[in-house]
């Protein structure tokens, strides 16, 4: 099954490239923006037949290395 | 005699610095490999700076995961000496080892100077040969140098006398509650003799030394 994860910083934790990149887009005439957040996504490819299984398998994956907890969130979408 | 192990992941680079410094001061300090799982003959370990496992994913996310990591475990539990410098200290941070974790500095720089530093706990293996107060100057070498604590559990072993990165608290160097476990992000080991311009570094390599002495003095 193919998976996406999602992950970013929480909205508490700074996020420097985030923060050069909005100041960026505002030297460029785009003033509009008042903020930009970078994240990370990760395409997976897992064997199973069950979307519930596989993103427990994922959640887990996600807690133990994908994500850093401490500073991250994270969403997973499993593809029918 | 101290026995301390430096351990070697794919893509460290400062091992060898750390045994020079290590073995200048009198100590028996051994490279060793990641993939090895006891160091029941250590009395200490370091894990050095670099760029472990090429800091992909995060930095420290994988060789947190390294086989002699339950090793390294171990001794942080049993109460033995365990320091992180630069990469290492991302790596304890990884492996939830110390609170908190590193991210990219404030200014996107990477940052490659000396820094003066300010010693303000002098209860950890670290930094227990040095009076408190005392300003080291150690040569800081990382993008990722940004410590941040949402905990707000750090106990903050040297601070940063100008804010350099944007760590929170001005936080150089962290321990954990015991004093045993620390990580610190400029260099001690590449400011360890006077030839490299100065060696502040060797106060807190002694401290180091004196707490993983079998006998101490």
């Amino acid at each position: 099954m193919k998976v996406t994860v999602h992950i970013e910083r929480r909205p508490e934790i700074a996020d420097p490239e985030g923060t050069a990149i909005s100041r960026s887009l505002v030297d460029l005439g785009y003033g509009d923006v008042h903020s930009v957040r970078t994240g990370r996504t990760l395409h997976l490819e897992v064997e199973g037949d069950d979307a519930e299984t596989v993103k427990k398998l994922v959640d887990e994956m996600c807690q133990r290395l994908l994500a850093n907890p401490v500073i991250e969130d994270y969403r997973i979408e499993v593809e029918g | 005699m101290s026995r301390i192990a430096v351990v070697v992941f794919p893509g460290s680079n400062c091992e060898l610095d750390v045994q020079w410094a290590l073995r200048s001061l009198g100590a028996e300090a051994e490279l060793v490999w990641h993939r090895q799982t006891d160091l029941a003959d250590f009395d200490g370990v370091v894990l050095p700076g670099g760029f472990a496992h090429g800091d992909y994913l995060r930095t420290g996310a994988i060789a947190r995961f390294s086989p002699v990591m339950s090793a390294v475990t171990r001794m942080a539990e049993e109460g033995r000496p365990v320091v992180g410098i630069c990469n290492g200290f991302q790596i304890l941070c990884e492996a939830h080892l110390l609170p908190g974790a590193l991210i990219a500095n404030r200014d996107l720089r990477f940052i490659c100077r000396p820094v003066e530093v300010e010693i303000v706990d002098t209860g950890t293996v670290l930094t227990a040969s040095v009076e408190p107060g005392t300003v080291v100057t150690l040569p800081l070498n990382s993008y990722e140098g940004q410590h941040t604590d949402p905990s707000g559990t750090a106990r903050v072993v040297a601070r940063y006398v100008e804010d350099v990165n944007g760590s929170q608290d001005r936080a150089a160097a962290i321990a954990n509650e015991a004093g045993n476990v620390v990580g610190i992000m400029p260099h001690p080991e590449r400011s360890s003799e006077e030839i490299l311009g100065s060696d502040d570094g060797r106060l807190l390599l002694e401290s180091l030394v004196a707490a993983t002495d079998r006998i101490p003095a």
